[in-house]
């Protein structure tokens, strides 16, 4: 799962019949210190977040695996809403040049 | 599966009603030699990892298998935490 932010929502009338009736949210990538980074992504809502939580998204064929996005074209799902964050080990891990 | 280093943990109180239950950790992918490569991702503990410790992960969809539920909106969990690796050069 990754880290995001709700920052918005979207809404479209014309959509795939199987998406009628999903929320669907803008969520930017956020870094562990919870500073944006550049990437968004349109996700499902299954958790009733809103727009400034901090959130995280599963991705992929995992997006499916909920009772509302089974078998259905979502490949983004927002899976729950983070209240502490808590990194332990800073900088223990060796820096490569290509990271 | 992939090699990865907990560097700390999640809470969330609202989550996917089918993952509750189980611990977020958040993993920094590492390679054979203890390098990061990749950004950190958050995986589902199946195991009782705790931070500073190596593990492995599964991705995508087959990371539901372990948990103890049909379906959960998972795409990683920890499955094994790694004793030594022994690399012949």
């Amino acid at each position: 799962m990754i880290l995001g932010k709700v920052i918005g929502t979207v809404w479209s009338t014309r959509k795939d019949e199987n998406l009628v009736g999903a929320k669907f949210l803008i969520v930017r990538h956020l870094n562990l210190d919870l500073t944006p980074k550049e990437a968004t992504v349109v996700a499902v809502d299954s958790v009733g977040a809103g727009v400034g939580e901090v959130v995280l998204v599963a991705q992929g064929s995992s997006a499916r695996q909920t009772t509302f996005t089974k078998n259905k074209p979502v490949d983004a799902v927002i899976m729950a809403i983070v209240d502490k964050l808590d990194i332990a080990i800073k900088e223990k891990i060796e820096e490569t040049a290509d990271a | 599966m992939y090699l990865g280093k907990i560097i700390g943990t999640i809470w969330a109180t609202r989550k996917y009603s089918t993952v509750t239950g189980y611990k977020m950790q958040l993993v920094q992918p590492i390679n054979s030699e203890n390098e990061k490569i990749g950004e950190p991702i958050i995986a589902l503990d199946t195991i009782g990892a705790g931070p500073g410790e190596v593990i492995y992960y599964v991705t995508a969809s087959e990371a539901v298998i372990p948990l103890d539920v049909d379906m959960a909106p998972v795409d990683a969990s920890i499955v094994g935490i790694v004793d030594s690796i022994n690399i012949n050069k």
